[in-house]
């Protein structure tokens, strides 16, 4: 079943003073879902953006809105008012909370009675009604956010942009408006592209997360898919896989593969050629510690390590330990076990993990093609 | 010393005395300069809007045109609207030389690049982001200049009483193309001027005393409204 995807992107790059800021092959976006662009600063999420609604021509490439492709003037402005997109800063206007949500009404020249209806509606969703008639300026990071929504979303739009809504908001407000955004999308079923750098933020509010890096889409899946099985090492690094690893293939049989790592070895799911270097990625989570000197276990850990302990970082109730097993490996333990092992920069520990959380991340060196990602889906 | 304390209870004899000479002259002078500040405010906002956000070839002669503009002297632009309304004149069929309406035209052309120039300057101030944020929620181009223009609404009232000041204040233009005739052209500025040529001092003061006067108390008025606009 094909559909039309409401918002596509075909061989669109766009250049800023000779440099490529955006180059998306391809990029579709399905109607009434929400999609999560993820990637660190400058990685080109605000150009997407702003190629998406029609504010940057790129050079090169095409822009489909609902199977139209679009070309200049009058035309993109009337696509222009069919999608809202809200940006970063809440750059309100210097007047009442009321007026700042009026604003993209009176571009459109929506009947008045109308706009009031929807305008009254949409600070209610956002629970500033009472805010109605304060000065826009007046108002807490929490509350000026919430304004700069709705101002957006009053516009019940075919296509809503969201770049970071949640930047330089503390934490109980950017839950709470998370919470709200969260409720509010579901209800509204709006086709959104939310660009963010928090992986929480994106796993939360997206049914399909993009990853970008220097101006390229590098991995698209569910949040499962890319979070658990980042494509490359880049991708890894950034979602937040901490143990990366790159080794060689020295047996495969059975289902079970076995690399040298450094100076150990790793059992892992999966038959490769002997010889082939792969990258590897097995979360900190997955990674559990046991005191050396208790008794010989039999476990159905394939992966069991001696090492040493070379830091551990405390933070609150959690630690990261990071050992030495021949290669480095960082796991997420409890204070109270940093505290029943002893655990100190030098101290003796085994280090397991299971075979299945280990998964193959493609070297990045490879050729990025659709073979490639065949390869990983095999 | 004593000349300017008898130049003021002059002034205070004059205005409250309800000298007719005295009253016309004020008349027109407000009339004048309020209606060159309107018509320059009316070309010049927009003009200012469009060079400060726009972005086009030549943008960059043109700033440097205004900027010149704003420090020209006012004799110089008299001069030239005095050839433009002479008979000969490219406008010489309008007739308006030593009326007026010719005067309202040196005035206006005197406060343009000052509106101009002070627009200019107010709308850069606003972030440039707040602009791609009102096309982001579907302002046309035009759409978009409006709404900055009303952003900056402050700073250009501002810029508007700096227009006021310079023309109420101005005395070269108004005399080479208004004549300073007795009942028809004669403003504050060139019946002081004629006042003090003659020697009549104290009279000289009493008019440059309303002039003074009434330039604040234009111009505190417009504050207030500038002031009221801000945050409520």
């Amino acid at each position: 079943m094909t559909k039309t995807p409401a918002v596509e992107l075909r061989d669109v790059k766009f250049r800023r003073n000779g440099r490529l800021l955006l180059d998306v092959p391809s990029l579709r976006v399905t109607g009434h879902e929400t999609l999560s662009v993820i990637g660190p600063n400058g990685a080109g999420k605000t150009t997407l953006l702003r190629v998406l609604s029609l504010l940057d021509r790129p050079q090169d490439g095409t822009i489909i809105h609902d199977g139209d492709e679009i070309h200049s003037g009058g035309d993109a402005l009337k696509r222009r008012r069919r999608l809202a997109m809200v940006m970063q800063q809440p750059l309100l206007r210097n007047t009442s909370v009321w007026e700042n949500v009026a604003t993209g009404h009176h571009f459109r020249h929506t009947p008045k009675a109308e706009a009031s209806r929807m305008i009254g509606e949409w600070l209610d969703r956002f629970g500033i009604s009472h805010l109605a008639d304060r000065n826009a300026r007046r108002l807490s990071g929490g509350e000026a956010q919430r304004v700069n929504m709705a101002r957006g979303l009053v516009l019940e739009p075919d296509l809503l942009l969201l770049d970071e809504p949640f930047n330089g908001l503390d934490q109980p407000t950017r839950l709470a408006l998370l919470d709200d955004l969260w409720r509010i999308l579901k209800e509204i079923q709006t086709t959104t592209i939310l660009v963010t750098h928090d992986r929480a933020e994106a796993q939360a509010l997206g049914s399909t997360v993009a990853v970008m890096l220097e101006g390229k889409v590098e991995q698209e899946g569910t949040p499962e898919e890319v979070f658990s099985a980042p494509r490359t090492e880049k991708i890894a690094a950034f979602v937040g896989v901490e143990n990366v690893l790159s080794g060689r293939v020295i047996e495969s049989s059975n289902g079970l593969t076995e690399m040298s790592v450094g100076r150990g070895h790793v059992t892992l799911i999966g038959e490769f050629p002997i010889g082939e270097e792969l990258v590897l990625g097995i979360s900190p989570e997955a990674i559990v510690l046991e005191d050396p000197t208790g008794y010989a276990t039999t476990t159905s850990a394939r992966n069991r390590i001696s090492g040493t302990v070379t830091r551990v970082f405390e933070m609150g109730a959690q630690a990261r330990v990071v050992v030495d097993c021949g290669f480095p490996l960082v796991s997420l333990i409890t204070g109270r076990s940093v505290v029943d092992l002893r655990l100190s920069p030098g101290a003796p520990i085994v280090a397991s993990f299971k075979a299945s959380a280990v998964h193959v991340i493609r070297n990045g060196q490879l050729p990025r093609s659709a073979t490639d990602r065949d390869l990983i889906e095999k | 010393m004593d000349l300017i304390w008898d130049g003021v209870s002059e002034a205070f004899r004059l205005i409250f005395g309800g000298d007719k000479e005295v009253a016309e002259i004020v008349l027109l002078t407000l009339r004048v300069s309020a209606t060159a500040t309107v018509l320059a405010t009316l070309i010049g906002v927009p003009i200012g809007a469009v060079l400060g956000v726009w972005q086009f070839k030549g943008r960059g002669v043109l700033i440097s045109i205004v900027n010149t503009g704003m420090g020209a002297p006012p004799v110089v632009v008299g001069l030239v609207v005095m050839i433009l309304l002479w008979r000969s004149g490219v406008l010489g069929g309008l007739h308006i030389l030593y009326t007026p309406w010719a005067m309202v035209f040196a005035q206006a052309l005197i406060a343009l690049p000052i509106v101009i120039g002070f627009s200019m300057a107010a709308i850069a101030q606003i972030d440039p982001a707040f602009r791609q944020q009102m096309l982001a929620l579907g302002a046309s181009r035009s759409q978009a200049l409006w709404i900055m223009v009303i952003e900056a609404r402050l700073a250009i009232l501002a810029a508007v009483m700096a227009g006021f000041g310079a023309v109420i204040s101005e005395v070269g233009a108004v005399m080479m193309v208004g004549g300073n005739i007795k009942g028809e052209t004669r403003v504050l500025t060139t019946a002081t001027v004629l006042e003090s040529n003659r020697g009549e001092f104290g009279t000289a003061i009493a008019l440059g005393t309303i002039l003074l006067t009434l330039t604040f108390l234009v111009i505190a008025a417009l504050t207030i409204v500038q002031q009221r606009a801000r945050i409520r």
